[in-house]
């Protein structure tokens, strides 16, 4: 599974960063997605799919 | 295809704890209607979870408050419209939304506001020393409520708290919806004129606050000027003061009517995160707040919504809307809530979240811990809530321990 991120459609409310910080961070200038770990294993992958549930612009999907 | 409004907005409650009852009979029955709006102009609402995220997320619908036809949720609010005035955050639009919010969206990143969480616990810890020291019974309000978020964002921001007391006043005239057109602009120039001051005196010598940084930063892109800070000063200064306020004080009445939820978050205070987004949800307390003109027909929930047409996006309905919330009416903090579109959804969404999830987290926490014999002084269905406000939430809140 790959994560994959919008960074135009992002809208910086960090709701992945609550969500696991061990997978996503922001950028400090603007607060934009970082994403850590672009193919999360094990138990980081239900906390991928709750990062893409809750994401406030539908900037985050999933590559199955 | 529907042509008549059946509706009246606003529209009341009947239940300090809910949403009006006309919610559910429009979400349940024709989800995307037509109301009338105050000063007789109409407007399409939009009543389901996914329907609201859909019309918040796409440019179709246009953000610009400022916009003649700009649906009114107040009556004779249009007429005090100004066009050309500079837009502030809330009413732009792509392009020029996104780099606007950008510039400052660094200062909420939930890294550099977990630095600000020693500072904060100490804001609540002092607040509620002089709440224990004061009078019983004393005004949760007064003493915890609005001076914890409203420190908070003049710390961040560099505002002098000193002047806590004029801009409180004048934000609640803008707030009010029974304040008349002319005296809510007047208030909203009061206020800006006072942050366009404040912001000249920074310039001198740029500080090290919120304010200071943003002149620094937008100097060196070459994309500074006064008015636009003044506006985004006064913008985050607004929202950061009333909305967390009204949270803390609807949340703790609301904790102490269901004691067996207030006794899992002091039983593990891992859940508090939890249960400050299932009070986020539950109370929605900017229910009206999210309008949008639509500039492009769209279908939204099988209903053509056509260019030229305002559309209000009920907060409070699509987060009791069963589709996404089971048993949606129930207070139950561990549902997970964290879906709900209580700080909007999409571009527009509440750029100060996090340090709001913050603030009612440490409050929580800090508030049950420390006054474990907390309740209200007086009959909660007796209590002053803001019916008639913008942001719902509460004018007092007696509380004895």
């Amino acid at each position: 599974m790959k994560i994959i991120a919008d960074t135009d459609r992002c809208v910086g409310a960090g709701q992945c960063v609550l969500t696991e910080p061990a997978l996503f961070d922001q950028s400090e200038d603007d607060a934009t997605i970082i994403v850590l770990n672009e193919t999360p294993e094990g138990e980081l992958i239900e906390k991928a799919r709750e990062a893409v549930h809750v994401c406030p612009s539908q900037a985050l999907s999933l590559e199955e | 295809m529907t042509t008549a409004e059946k509706h009246e907005f606003p529209m009341a409650r009947t239940c300090p704890f809910a949403p009006p009852p006309a919610y559910e009979e429009i979400r349940e029955g024709e989800p995307v209607s037509r109301v009338r709006l105050p000063d007789g102009g109409w407007a399409w609402v939009v009543s389901r979870h996914e329907d609201v995220r859909t019309v918040l997320n796409d440019r179709r619908f246009s953000a610009d408050r400022q916009h003649p036809d700009f649906p009114a949720l107040v009556k004779g609010e249009a007429a005090s419209r100004r066009p050309d005035e500079e837009r502030m955050l809330i009413a732009m639009d792509a392009p020029e939304h996104g780099p606007a919010r950008k510039a400052v969206l660094g200062e909420f990143t939930v890294r550099r506001l977990e630095a600000l969480r020693p500072r904060i616990q100490e804001i609540v810890d002092g607040q509620i020393d002089a709440l224990l020291g004061g009078p019983r019974p004393g005004d949760l309000v007064d003493s915890l409520s609005l001076p914890v978020p409203s420190l908070v964002i003049c710390e961040m921001l560099g505002v002098p708290y000193a002047d806590h007391e004029f801009f409180q006043e004048h934000t609640v005239k803008v707030i009010k919806q029974s304040t008349p057109p002319e005296e809510r602009w007047a208030a909203m120039v009061a206020i800006q004129g006072y942050m366009a001051d404040l912001i000249a005196e920074k310039e001198k010598n740029p500080p090290d606050d919120l304010l200071g940084r943003q002149i620094v930063k937008l100097r060196a892109d070459g994309t500074y000027r006064r008015t636009a800070l003044a506006g985004m000063g006064l913008l985050l200064l607004v929202a950061g003061h009333e909305t967390t306020a009204n949270m803390i004080s609807l949340s703790t009445v609301a904790f102490l009517r269901n004691p067996e939820q207030l006794a899992m978050i002091k039983a593990d205070p891992g859940k508090t995160l939890n249960a400050v987004e299932e009070m986020l949800r539950y109370f929605t307390i900017i229910d009206v707040a999210t309008a949008r003109l639509c500039v492009e027909d769209m279908e939204v929930g099988g209903q053509l919504i056509r260019a030229g047409e305002g559309v209000l996006t009920l907060g409070y309905s699509a987060n009791r809307d069963p589709r996404a919330f089971e048993n949606p009416d129930e207070l139950d903090i561990e549902r997970g809530a964290r879906h709900h579109v209580a700080f909007g959804f999409g571009p527009h969404q509440c750029l100060g979240q996090n340090l709001a999830r913050m603030e009612l987290q440490i409050v929580f926490d800090t508030l049950f811990g420390r006054v474990p014999t907390l309740e209200p002084a007086m009959d909660v269905d007796e209590l002053p809530f803001k019916d008639d406000a913008n942001i719902y939430g509460l004018y007092q809140l007696p509380v004895t321990w």
